[in-house]
Protein backbone atom coordinates (compact mmCIF):
# COMPACT_ATOMS: atom_id res chain seq x y z
CA UNK A 1 0.00 0.00 0.00
CA UNK A 2 1.38 3.42 -0.96
CA UNK A 3 1.61 5.88 1.90
CA UNK A 4 -0.03 8.78 0.11
CA UNK A 5 -3.15 9.29 -1.93
CA UNK A 6 -3.38 11.76 -4.79
CA UNK A 7 -6.79 13.37 -4.35
CA UNK A 8 -8.34 15.68 -6.95
CA UNK A 9 -11.08 17.86 -5.50
CA UNK A 10 -13.48 20.09 -7.40
CA UNK A 11 -12.88 23.74 -6.52
CA UNK A 12 -15.26 26.49 -7.54
CA UNK A 13 -18.96 26.54 -8.34
CA UNK A 14 -20.52 25.63 -11.72
CA UNK A 15 -17.29 26.93 -13.25
CA UNK A 16 -14.19 25.58 -11.59
CA UNK A 17 -11.46 22.97 -11.87
CA UNK A 18 -10.04 19.93 -10.11
CA UNK A 19 -7.07 20.60 -7.83
CA UNK A 20 -4.76 17.85 -6.60
CA UNK A 21 -3.75 17.28 -2.97
CA UNK A 22 -1.51 14.70 -1.33
CA UNK A 23 -3.22 12.98 1.60
CA UNK A 24 -1.69 10.33 3.91
CA UNK A 25 -3.25 6.91 3.35
CA UNK A 26 -4.50 5.11 6.45
CA UNK A 27 -6.22 1.85 7.37
CA UNK A 28 -10.05 1.93 7.25
CA UNK A 29 -9.99 5.47 5.86
CA UNK A 30 -13.25 6.74 4.39
CA UNK A 31 -13.61 9.20 1.53
CA UNK A 32 -15.09 11.68 3.99
CA UNK A 33 -11.94 11.29 6.14
CA UNK A 34 -9.87 12.28 3.10
CA UNK A 35 -11.96 15.38 2.40
CA UNK A 36 -11.86 16.34 6.08
CA UNK A 37 -8.06 15.94 6.14
CA UNK A 38 -7.71 18.36 3.22
CA UNK A 39 -10.01 20.91 4.85
CA UNK A 40 -8.30 20.71 8.25
CA UNK A 41 -4.65 20.41 7.22
CA UNK A 42 -4.18 21.61 3.65
CA UNK A 43 -6.84 24.15 2.66
CA UNK A 44 -9.38 25.50 5.19
CA UNK A 45 -11.33 27.24 2.41
CA UNK A 46 -12.58 23.87 1.07
CA UNK A 47 -16.38 23.64 1.38
CA UNK A 48 -18.24 20.37 1.82
CA UNK A 49 -21.23 19.07 3.76
CA UNK A 50 -21.53 16.35 6.39
CA UNK A 51 -23.22 15.79 9.73
CA UNK A 52 -23.55 12.33 11.30
CA UNK A 53 -20.54 10.52 9.71
CA UNK A 54 -22.30 7.15 10.19
CA UNK A 55 -24.65 6.83 7.19
CA UNK A 56 -27.81 8.16 8.78
CA UNK A 57 -28.20 11.82 7.79
CA UNK A 58 -27.54 11.53 4.04
CA UNK A 59 -25.73 14.87 3.79
CA UNK A 60 -22.22 13.85 2.68
CA UNK A 61 -22.95 12.42 -0.78
CA UNK A 62 -20.43 13.34 -3.47
CA UNK A 63 -19.20 12.07 -6.83
CA UNK A 64 -16.26 9.73 -6.19
CA UNK A 65 -14.28 8.55 -9.20
CA UNK A 66 -17.31 9.26 -11.40
CA UNK A 67 -19.97 7.59 -9.24
CA UNK A 68 -22.29 9.14 -6.65
CA UNK A 69 -21.55 7.71 -3.20
CA UNK A 70 -22.14 8.40 0.49
CA UNK A 71 -18.62 9.37 1.44
CA UNK A 72 -18.84 8.57 5.16
CA UNK A 73 -19.51 4.88 4.45
CA UNK A 74 -17.24 4.51 1.43
CA UNK A 75 -13.80 3.15 2.22
CA UNK A 76 -10.95 4.58 0.19
CA UNK A 77 -9.57 1.07 -0.29
CA UNK A 78 -12.72 0.07 -2.18
CA UNK A 79 -12.75 2.98 -4.65
CA UNK A 80 -9.21 4.37 -5.08
CA UNK A 81 -7.61 3.47 -8.39
CA UNK A 82 -3.84 3.38 -8.30
CA UNK A 83 -3.79 5.55 -5.20
CA UNK A 84 -5.93 8.21 -6.89
CA UNK A 85 -9.30 9.67 -6.00
CA UNK A 86 -11.34 12.26 -7.89
CA UNK A 87 -14.05 13.81 -5.74
CA UNK A 88 -16.62 16.26 -7.05
CA UNK A 89 -20.06 17.57 -6.11
CA UNK A 90 -23.18 15.52 -6.89
CA UNK A 91 -24.38 15.67 -10.50
CA UNK A 92 -27.77 17.07 -11.53
CA UNK A 93 -27.82 19.71 -8.77
CA UNK A 94 -26.49 23.29 -8.74
CA UNK A 95 -23.09 23.64 -7.09
CA UNK A 96 -22.92 26.11 -4.19
CA UNK A 97 -19.16 25.86 -3.76
CA UNK A 98 -16.57 23.10 -4.12
CA UNK A 99 -18.19 19.83 -2.99
CA UNK A 100 -21.43 21.32 -1.60
CA UNK A 101 -24.52 21.25 -3.83
CA UNK A 102 -27.73 23.22 -3.52
CA UNK A 103 -30.30 20.61 -2.45
CA UNK A 104 -33.31 22.91 -2.89
CA UNK A 105 -34.35 21.59 -6.33
CA UNK A 106 -34.21 18.07 -4.90
CA UNK A 107 -36.55 18.85 -2.00
CA UNK A 108 -38.80 21.08 -4.11
CA UNK A 109 -39.48 17.99 -6.20
CA UNK A 110 -40.46 16.13 -3.04
CA UNK A 111 -43.01 18.88 -2.47
CA UNK A 112 -44.25 18.68 -6.07
CA UNK A 113 -44.68 14.90 -5.72
CA UNK A 114 -46.81 15.52 -2.60
CA UNK A 115 -44.19 13.82 -0.44
CA UNK A 116 -45.61 15.19 2.81
CA UNK A 117 -47.83 12.95 4.93
CA UNK A 118 -51.48 14.05 4.80
CA UNK A 119 -53.15 12.85 7.99
CA UNK A 120 -56.59 11.29 7.74
CA UNK A 121 -57.32 11.55 11.48
CA UNK A 122 -56.95 14.06 14.27
CA UNK A 123 -55.22 13.68 17.64
CA UNK A 124 -58.62 12.99 19.14
CA UNK A 125 -59.09 9.81 17.11
CA UNK A 126 -57.84 6.45 18.27
CA UNK A 127 -54.45 5.34 16.96
CA UNK A 128 -54.96 3.20 13.88
CA UNK A 129 -53.72 -0.38 14.10
CA UNK A 130 -51.42 -1.24 11.20
CA UNK A 131 -50.55 -4.87 10.59
CA UNK A 132 -46.82 -5.03 9.63
CA UNK A 133 -47.51 -8.05 7.43
CA UNK A 134 -50.27 -6.39 5.41
CA UNK A 135 -49.58 -6.03 1.69
CA UNK A 136 -49.82 -2.22 1.73
CA UNK A 137 -47.53 -1.86 4.74
CA UNK A 138 -44.91 -4.17 3.24
CA UNK A 139 -44.93 -2.00 0.09
CA UNK A 140 -44.70 1.20 2.17
CA UNK A 141 -41.86 -0.19 4.29
CA UNK A 142 -39.88 -1.23 1.22
CA UNK A 143 -39.56 2.42 0.20
CA UNK A 144 -39.45 4.15 3.57
CA UNK A 145 -35.76 3.97 4.56
CA UNK A 146 -34.69 6.77 2.20
CA UNK A 147 -32.18 9.14 3.86
CA UNK A 148 -32.56 11.91 1.24
CA UNK A 149 -28.90 11.77 0.25
CA UNK A 150 -29.64 12.67 -3.39
CA UNK A 151 -27.47 9.86 -4.80
CA UNK A 152 -30.29 8.39 -6.91
CA UNK A 153 -31.11 11.88 -8.20
CA UNK A 154 -27.47 12.38 -9.20
CA UNK A 155 -27.27 8.94 -10.84
CA UNK A 156 -30.47 9.30 -12.89
CA UNK A 157 -30.12 9.85 -16.66
CA UNK A 158 -33.72 11.04 -16.94
CA UNK A 159 -33.13 13.75 -14.32
CA UNK A 160 -30.15 14.86 -16.41
CA UNK A 161 -32.17 15.00 -19.63
CA UNK A 162 -35.47 16.31 -18.30
CA UNK A 163 -35.28 19.14 -15.75
CA UNK A 164 -39.00 18.74 -14.99
CA UNK A 165 -38.67 15.07 -14.01
CA UNK A 166 -39.47 14.63 -10.32
CA UNK A 167 -36.71 12.06 -9.89
CA UNK A 168 -36.43 8.69 -8.15
CA UNK A 169 -36.27 9.95 -4.55
CA UNK A 170 -39.44 12.07 -4.73
CA UNK A 171 -41.33 9.32 -6.56
CA UNK A 172 -40.08 6.68 -4.13
CA UNK A 173 -41.41 8.83 -1.28
CA UNK A 174 -44.74 9.24 -3.07
CA UNK A 175 -45.01 5.45 -3.45
CA UNK A 176 -44.40 4.99 0.26
CA UNK A 177 -47.27 7.36 1.06
CA UNK A 178 -49.55 5.87 -1.60
CA UNK A 179 -49.30 2.61 0.35
CA UNK A 180 -49.74 4.22 3.77
CA UNK A 181 -53.35 3.51 4.74
CA UNK A 182 -53.29 6.40 7.25
CA UNK A 183 -52.64 8.96 4.51
CA UNK A 184 -55.48 10.98 2.97
CA UNK A 185 -53.57 12.77 0.21
CA UNK A 186 -53.59 10.17 -2.55
CA UNK A 187 -55.97 11.83 -5.05
CA UNK A 188 -53.71 14.89 -5.24
CA UNK A 189 -50.56 12.75 -5.04
CA UNK A 190 -51.56 10.44 -7.90
CA UNK A 191 -52.55 13.47 -9.95
CA UNK A 192 -49.14 15.08 -9.29
CA UNK A 193 -47.06 12.02 -10.18
CA UNK A 194 -49.17 11.20 -13.28
CA UNK A 195 -48.52 14.59 -14.88
CA UNK A 196 -45.76 15.37 -17.38
CA UNK A 197 -42.42 14.99 -15.59
CA UNK A 198 -43.88 12.41 -13.22
CA UNK A 199 -43.48 8.65 -12.94
CA UNK A 200 -44.20 8.00 -16.63
CA UNK A 201 -41.04 9.87 -17.63
CA UNK A 202 -38.91 7.13 -16.01
CA UNK A 203 -37.04 4.91 -18.51
CA UNK A 204 -36.33 2.18 -15.93
CA UNK A 205 -32.56 2.42 -16.41
CA UNK A 206 -32.31 1.39 -12.74
CA UNK A 207 -29.29 3.55 -11.93
CA UNK A 208 -31.18 4.66 -8.82
CA UNK A 209 -31.37 1.19 -7.33
CA UNK A 210 -27.84 0.40 -8.51
CA UNK A 211 -26.40 3.33 -6.54
CA UNK A 212 -28.79 3.64 -3.57
CA UNK A 213 -26.64 3.24 -0.45
CA UNK A 214 -29.68 2.01 1.48
CA UNK A 215 -30.35 -0.76 -1.01
CA UNK A 216 -33.77 0.65 -1.92
CA UNK A 217 -35.34 0.10 -5.33
CA UNK A 218 -36.92 3.36 -6.52
CA UNK A 219 -37.41 1.81 -9.99
CA UNK A 220 -39.84 -0.69 -8.46
CA UNK A 221 -41.58 2.11 -6.57
CA UNK A 222 -41.95 4.10 -9.82
CA UNK A 223 -43.28 1.00 -11.61
CA UNK A 224 -45.88 0.74 -8.82
CA UNK A 225 -46.85 4.37 -9.36
CA UNK A 226 -47.18 3.76 -13.11
CA UNK A 227 -49.62 0.91 -12.48
CA UNK A 228 -51.57 2.79 -9.83
CA UNK A 229 -51.88 6.02 -11.84
CA UNK A 230 -52.82 4.13 -15.03
CA UNK A 231 -55.62 2.38 -13.14
CA UNK A 232 -56.76 5.68 -11.58
CA UNK A 233 -56.80 7.35 -15.02
CA UNK A 234 -58.82 4.56 -16.62
CA UNK A 235 -61.34 4.80 -13.77
CA UNK A 236 -61.60 8.57 -14.32
CA UNK A 237 -60.17 9.38 -10.88
CA UNK A 238 -57.37 11.58 -12.26
CA UNK A 239 -56.94 13.68 -15.39
CA UNK A 240 -53.69 13.77 -17.48
CA UNK B 1 -44.82 11.85 -20.77
CA UNK B 2 -48.04 11.92 -18.82
CA UNK B 3 -50.36 9.06 -17.90
CA UNK B 4 -52.56 9.48 -21.01
CA UNK B 5 -49.63 9.21 -23.43
CA UNK B 6 -48.23 6.32 -21.36
CA UNK B 7 -51.45 4.33 -21.73
CA UNK B 8 -51.68 5.05 -25.47
CA UNK B 9 -48.08 3.93 -25.99
CA UNK B 10 -48.50 0.74 -23.95
CA UNK B 11 -51.87 -0.06 -25.54
CA UNK B 12 -50.52 0.36 -29.08
CA UNK B 13 -47.53 -1.80 -28.13
CA UNK B 14 -49.93 -4.49 -26.93
CA UNK B 15 -51.76 -4.32 -30.28
CA UNK B 16 -48.49 -4.56 -32.20
CA UNK B 17 -47.13 -7.64 -30.41
CA UNK B 18 -49.48 -10.20 -32.03
CA UNK B 19 -49.47 -8.31 -35.34
CA UNK B 20 -45.65 -8.39 -35.52
CA UNK B 21 -45.71 -12.14 -34.84
CA UNK B 22 -48.32 -12.66 -37.60
CA UNK B 23 -46.31 -10.46 -39.98
CA UNK B 24 -43.09 -12.39 -39.34
CA UNK B 25 -44.88 -15.72 -39.67
CA UNK B 26 -46.28 -14.56 -43.02
CA UNK B 27 -42.84 -13.61 -44.30
CA UNK B 28 -41.46 -17.01 -43.34
CA UNK B 29 -44.47 -18.78 -44.85
CA UNK B 30 -44.29 -16.83 -48.12
CA UNK B 31 -40.56 -17.34 -48.54
CA UNK B 32 -40.61 -21.05 -47.63
CA UNK B 33 -43.39 -21.73 -50.12
CA UNK B 34 -41.77 -19.72 -52.90
CA UNK B 35 -44.73 -17.40 -53.30
CA UNK B 36 -44.42 -14.73 -55.98
CA UNK B 37 -45.69 -11.18 -55.75
CA UNK B 38 -48.58 -12.21 -57.97
CA UNK B 39 -49.46 -15.07 -55.59
CA UNK B 40 -49.48 -12.72 -52.63
CA UNK B 41 -51.51 -10.02 -54.36
CA UNK B 42 -54.04 -12.62 -55.45
CA UNK B 43 -54.68 -13.36 -51.77
CA UNK B 44 -54.61 -9.79 -50.45
CA UNK B 45 -56.54 -7.84 -53.10
CA UNK B 46 -60.11 -7.25 -52.01
CA UNK B 47 -59.48 -8.93 -48.66
CA UNK B 48 -61.18 -7.17 -45.74
CA UNK B 49 -59.19 -9.31 -43.30
CA UNK B 50 -55.74 -8.31 -44.61
CA UNK B 51 -56.84 -4.68 -44.93
CA UNK B 52 -58.04 -4.69 -41.30
CA UNK B 53 -54.97 -6.50 -39.99
CA UNK B 54 -52.35 -4.32 -41.69
CA UNK B 55 -54.49 -1.18 -41.33
CA UNK B 56 -54.59 -1.69 -37.56
CA UNK B 57 -50.85 -2.38 -37.61
CA UNK B 58 -50.10 0.90 -39.40
CA UNK B 59 -52.36 2.93 -37.09
CA UNK B 60 -50.80 1.38 -33.96
CA UNK B 61 -47.26 1.99 -35.29
CA UNK B 62 -48.05 5.62 -36.14
CA UNK B 63 -49.43 6.39 -32.67
CA UNK B 64 -46.70 4.46 -30.85
CA UNK B 65 -43.86 6.01 -32.83
CA UNK B 66 -45.28 9.54 -32.59
CA UNK B 67 -45.24 9.37 -28.78
CA UNK B 68 -41.79 7.79 -28.71
CA UNK B 69 -40.24 10.31 -31.09
CA UNK B 70 -41.82 13.11 -29.10
CA UNK B 71 -40.11 11.82 -25.96
CA UNK B 72 -36.73 11.32 -27.62
CA UNK B 73 -36.77 14.80 -29.16
CA UNK B 74 -37.95 16.32 -25.88
CA UNK B 75 -35.11 14.73 -23.89
CA UNK B 76 -32.28 14.84 -26.42
CA UNK B 77 -32.76 18.17 -28.17
CA UNK B 78 -33.12 21.77 -27.01
CA UNK B 79 -36.64 21.96 -28.50
CA UNK B 80 -39.49 22.87 -26.16
CA UNK B 81 -42.07 20.26 -25.18
CA UNK B 82 -44.59 21.79 -27.59
CA UNK B 83 -42.17 21.70 -30.52
CA UNK B 84 -41.14 18.15 -29.64
CA UNK B 85 -44.84 17.23 -29.79
CA UNK B 86 -45.14 18.82 -33.24
CA UNK B 87 -42.11 16.85 -34.49
CA UNK B 88 -43.50 13.61 -33.02
CA UNK B 89 -46.96 14.19 -34.49
CA UNK B 90 -45.51 15.04 -37.91
CA UNK B 91 -43.50 11.79 -37.83
CA UNK B 92 -46.63 9.87 -36.87
CA UNK B 93 -48.69 11.42 -39.66
CA UNK B 94 -45.94 10.62 -42.17
CA UNK B 95 -45.84 6.98 -41.02
CA UNK B 96 -49.62 6.80 -41.20
CA UNK B 97 -49.73 8.17 -44.75
CA UNK B 98 -46.91 5.95 -46.02
CA UNK B 99 -48.25 2.89 -44.23
CA UNK B 100 -51.86 3.26 -45.38
CA UNK B 101 -50.64 3.89 -48.94
CA UNK B 102 -48.70 0.63 -48.81
CA UNK B 103 -51.71 -1.23 -47.39
CA UNK B 104 -53.94 0.24 -50.08
CA UNK B 105 -51.49 -0.90 -52.74
CA UNK B 106 -51.84 -4.54 -51.72
CA UNK B 107 -55.50 -4.77 -50.69
CA UNK B 108 -57.40 -2.53 -53.11
CA UNK B 109 -58.76 -4.56 -56.02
Amino acid sequence: MSTELTVSLWRGAEQGRYEAYQVPQRENQTVLDVVTFVQRHLDPTLSYRFACRVGVCGSCAMTVNGRPRWTCRTHVASVARGGRLEIGPLENLPVVKDLATDMRPFFEKWQKAKGAFAPSKTRHDAVETIRPDSEARIAADAAIECINCGICHAACDTVRWNPDYLGPAALNRAWSLVNDVRDAGNPERLQAVAASGGCHACHSHQSCQQHCPQGLNPTAAIAGLKRRTAAAYLKGEIAP
Amino acid sequence: MNVRLYIWQRATAAVMVPLVIIHLALIVHASRHGMTAADILARTRGSVMWASLYGAFVIAVAIHAAIGVRNVVSEWSPLTARRAMIVGNAFGVALLALGLRAVAAVVLP
